[in-house]
């Protein structure tokens, strides 16, 4: 069985400007120790379908379809319900670490509170624990910085605290919000580095919630690429890097600047993204599509599933199914 | 070549003194070193990539350029004039010449101006004597150069989006038709997609008008696209500057090495295999720098000589300069 079985996943708001689509009919499966990578521009519904399973969405937000963790629904779940598979189950981290810690309250007890909430343990129980758990996200000095308050922490520290916190309870799943976005590369690199030493420790499943398609590659076995609240592309990482189908994921892979390779024009994607209040009829990428078709404008392609597990929404078939990417091994050394 | 460097920075120093450390009133404050001794040289039509962790002085540098921040020491050459220090009268006819786009598209746009008039404040206000018609009609023009509808000209910028507003920014700059234009982080806040289209406007801009640009930004890559010279700093000190390719091709600072292995590559295969040289810890304050060389504290390589003296930049050939005598 499957950790994390969404199907049909719909997530809708309602507005005084009408109602907004933000995640349709989204279905993937997650196994224990797997890592999701879910990709797309801003306001594509990637953070949205996060909120979703962990019970965070906006008063205005309505839910369909269904999410089972370890074969239980945890969508429409009660609060006193959901505060059980929160943290016990699943965490989330958050993208901006200054602004997730309270900062008037050290950052002892902001974490000794996990374990003492939801695992019953004394307050001195919790501290060895804590300090444990910070020595394992590799917190220089972790005994004394249980007496700091977050702002005399550097961005990436910050990040690690908030990593160590989401993994007190050791979930089983842990939700990560675009956790290295704020953090110069340099940190980045140091905290990709200790989450996919985590990960293999731990065992614990991650969805990575990013828009840089480098920290994809590097962590992620699976990519589910996103598009104005659709899923455009879903496969292993391999297949989506090497062989994508979707002129949307394409149209990303190339328009990155790459240290590996020369170039003078950088490839591009025309146009803005949609917005969700006025989707066009029929595909939602249909004005910045390279391969767009009559068919694409009428209606919207439905999510294929092909024997592989991959999906893909497009009318558009490559007919030669080429590699993007040329293979330069060790071309950065 | 004998094309003479349209800027030329030399030793430039930008030091914040902090009064509040200060134990008497008679000591002298401390100071903590944005930018301590910087050099360039900039040619026209060249672009500069400047690179560095948040908090390396990079922003600091081009704000002293530009006369935001005074720079405390050194000199700062525009056309073979000596501008640090200039009055603000004078400072005003430099700046005719250096324009600004900002990393916050929508921060860096008056919420209650229209695009019409965000575009022609630069104009407006150093040539109050354009009538009203040639300002709408260069308005347009740069409109139509940045890829924006003329028709939206009465718009707010919040009804644009962050690609289109830095667009926006971009009209603004241009309209004084300037000979260089600072961009800070100009595409750090934009979607990938965004990104591109962004990037790809400035280099067709640039040949068209045969602008400079100093292009600061923490994205490596996207540096490597437009640059064709970078400068990578550190902790307010200048530790390796380059031709573009030589300097991604064979970097020889350990900072530098350190920066580029720890970018991520958009291929799953070579990113697993891909050895990142981890530094070690945070940067060090600026208040109270290491001594000797900057990068010590973090640095792989080094060893006891580096406490002692501040390395100077060594000259590798083909403008190739690296502040570490280990680089050689």
């Amino acid at each position: 069985m499957s950790l994390l079985d969404v199907d049909n996943l719909r997530v809708r708001f309602t507005t005084p400007d009408g109602d907004v689509t933000a995640v349709n009919n989204m279905t993937f499966t997650l196994n224990a120790g797997e890592t999701l990578g879910l990709v797309g521009e801003s306001g594509s519904g990637k953070s949205q379908t996060a909120f979703a399973l962990m019970g965070l969405l906006a008063k205005n937000g309505i839910i369909e379809g269904s999410a089972l963790f370890e074969g239980k629904n945890i969508l429409g779940l009660s609060e006193t319900e959901l505060n059980k598979v929160r943290a016990e189950q699943i965490a989330m981290i958050f993208q901006d670490p200054m602004t997730s810690l309270n900062p008037y309250v050290k950052i002892g007890p902001q974490l000794t509170e996990v374990l003492q909430l939801h695992k019953g343990m004394s307050k001195k129980e919790a501290f060895e624990e804590s300090v444990k758990m910070l020595d394992a996200v590799k917190m220089p000095e972790a005994r004394k910085r249980m007496d700091m308050y977050p702002h005399e922490f550097s961005g990436g520290m910050r990040q690690r605290v908030m990593i160590a916190m989401a993994l007190l309870c050791s979930p089983k799943l842990l939700i990560a919000d675009e956790p290295t976005t704020a953090l110069d590369v340099t940190v980045q690199a140091q905290i990709m580095d200790l989450l996919n030493e985590l990960k293999s420790e731990f065992n614990t499943a991650i969805i990575m919630i990013t828009h840089d398609l480098g920290v994809v590659a590097g962590i992620c076995d699976k990519v589910l690429v996103m598009y104005a609240g659709r899923t455009m592309e879903y496969g292993t990482t391999d297949e989506v890097f090497y062989d994508p189908r979707h002129p949307y994921s394409i149209g990303l892979l190339e328009a990155i600047p790459r240290l590996d390779t020369e170039g003078e024009i950088l490839p591009t994607i025309p146009g803005n993204p949609p917005n969700l209040l006025n989707l066009p009829q029929g595909c939602p990428f249909q004005d910045r599509c390279a391969h767009v078709m009559d068919k694409c404008r009428q209606e919207a392609p439905a999510l294929e599933t092909f024997a592989d597990g991959r999906q893909k929404a497009c009318h558009w078939t490559p007919e030669i199914i080429t590699s993007t990417t040329v293979q330069t091994e060790g071309a950065l050394t | 070549m004998s094309i003479e460097p349209i800027l030329k920075v030399r030793d430039v120093k930008v030091h914040f003194p902090i009064h509040k450390a200060k134990k008497w009133p008679w000591d002298k404050a401390p100071a903590l070193k944005a930018v301590d001794g910087v050099s360039i040289d900039l040619y026209p039509g060249e672009t500069l990539g400047v690179v560095g962790e948040s908090g390396c002085g990079k922003s600091t540098f081009a704000r002293a350029i530009i006369g935001l921040v005074k720079a405390t020491e050194g000199k700062i050459e525009w056309n073979g004039k000596d501008i640090v220090g200039l009055s603000h009268k004078d400072m005003n006819e430099v700046r005719k010449d250096i324009q600004m786009i900002f990393q916050d598209p929508l921060a860096s746009l008056n919420p209650r101006m229209t695009i019409g008039d965000i575009i022609a404040e630069p104009l407006r206000n150093y040539y109050p004597e354009t009538s009203k018609e040639v300002v709408v009609q260069s308005v347009r023009e740069m409109m139509t150069k940045v890829g924006l509808l003329p028709n939206v000209i009465n718009r707010y910028p919040h009804e644009f989006s962050g690609g289109q507003c830095q667009r926006i920014g971009i009209a603004r700059a241009l309209i004084l038709k300037p000979k260089l234009i600072i961009c800070d982080e100009p595409v750090s806040a934009l979607d990938v997609s965004i990104q591109a289209q962004v990037v790809n406007l400035l280099k067709e801009i640039q040949k068209e008008m045969g602008l400079s640009l100093i292009f600061i930004a923490h994205d490596l890559s996207v540096v490597k696209h437009i640059s064709d010279r970078v400068l990578v700093m550190y902790l307010g000190n200048e530790v390796e500057t380059a031709k573009s390719a030589p300097i991604y091709a064979d970097p020889r600072h350990p900072y530098t090495k350190a920066l580029l292995s720890a970018v991520p590559i958009p291929d799953p295969r070579l990113e697993r295999a891909k050895v990142v040289e981890l530094l070690e810890g945070d940067l060090p304050s600026p208040i109270n720098p290491p001594s000797g060389c900057v990068f010590r504290t973090r640095c792989p390589i080094a060893d006891a000589s580096c406490a002692k003296d501040r390395p100077r930049l060594i000259d590798l050939g083909q403008e190739h300069y690296v502040a570490c005598p280990k680089a050689l």
